[in-house]
């Protein structure tokens, strides 16, 4: 059952976002910029969690669950450090994901060549 | 040509892409990136790792997935075909970045690698750290302050 949440939970929010890119010919990377910062304001108001508890992985695989895990991550460290948490909730909550993407990306460059556009 | 011809010289010559037909490839493409996520979070969570671990570890192993995907040039050749399918996702993130630093390795590795892992990277950090500044200093004020 969770398979088939994940499936269309998923599926539905890159089909919404379909809709935004034949419609406004927005690049990829500010799809992106905008998906996270929906997600910021989406888990400020704490509406995305709900959605996460939901779907699983069909909703924090998605960019959103990105921004909403920033959100989350900055509200955690002002509870506990006060207004120093501003500063460092986002990157620790984040730390993962952008590691991962960082480090894993620059081994890529070693062993991968460019592909040739066709 | 005057810009009224040439705007409809323009139309008749960009393909009629159908929106419901790509919105189902986003829709199937996405959804099967999903779930193939859920199983791996299902199989983590089984190993006994906590709710935050298994997050993260997934995370780390879509990231990989697409990082490979993306040099051996799989990963572009599907998001032509299924659009938001495979952008929305993490693993489009990393897509991102990985085909950056693959494409301009030969411009070094200081300069060229260095620069451009934060072309997609860069904007979506940046933006993210800075709405989720203001939004927590608005959840301090509003939990703390008042």
């Amino acid at each position: 059952m969770d398979y088939l949440k994940a499936f269309i939970v998923g599926g539905l929010i890159c089909a919404i976002v379909q809709i935004f890119i034949d419609k406004t010919k927005l690049l990829p990377g500010r799809i992106m910029v905008g998906l996270v910062v929906l997600g910021v304001i989406l888990g400020s108001f704490n509406l995305y969690e709900p959605v996460i508890d939901f779907a699983g992985a069909g909703a924090s695989v998605p960019l959103i669950g990105f921004g909403n895990t920033l959100i989350k991550g900055v509200k955690e460290a002002v509870d506990e450090e006060g207004l120093l948490g501003l500063f460092t909730g986002g990157f620790k909550a984040s730390a993962i994901g952008i590691s991962a993407a960082l480090i894993l990306s620059y081994i890529g460059s070693f062993i991968f060549k460019p592909k040739m556009k066709k | 040509m005057n810009n009224q011809e040439y705007a409809k010289y323009v139309k008749e010559v960009t393909p009629a892409k159908s929106l419901w037909l790509n919105m189902l490839k986003a829709f199937v493409i996405g959804g099967i990136i999903c779930t193939i996520a859920q199983f791996i979070l299902n199989y983590l969570i089984s190993m006994d790792f906590s709710k935050e671990d298994a997050a993260g570890i997934l995370n780390i192993i879509l990231i990989g997935f697409a990082v490979i995907f993306t040099g051996l040039g799989y990963y572009s050749k599907l998001g032509n075909f299924a659009g938001a399918g495979t952008l929305v996702p993490i693993t489009g993130f990393a897509n991102s970045i990985a085909s950056a630093t693959i494409e301009y390795k030969k411009e070094g590795y200081v300069f060229g690698v260095g620069c451009k892992i934060f072309t997609i990277a860069g904007p979506v950090i940046l933006y993210g750290i800075v709405s989720s500044w203001f939004a927590g200093l608005i959840y301090y004020i509003v939990n703390y302050v008042i």
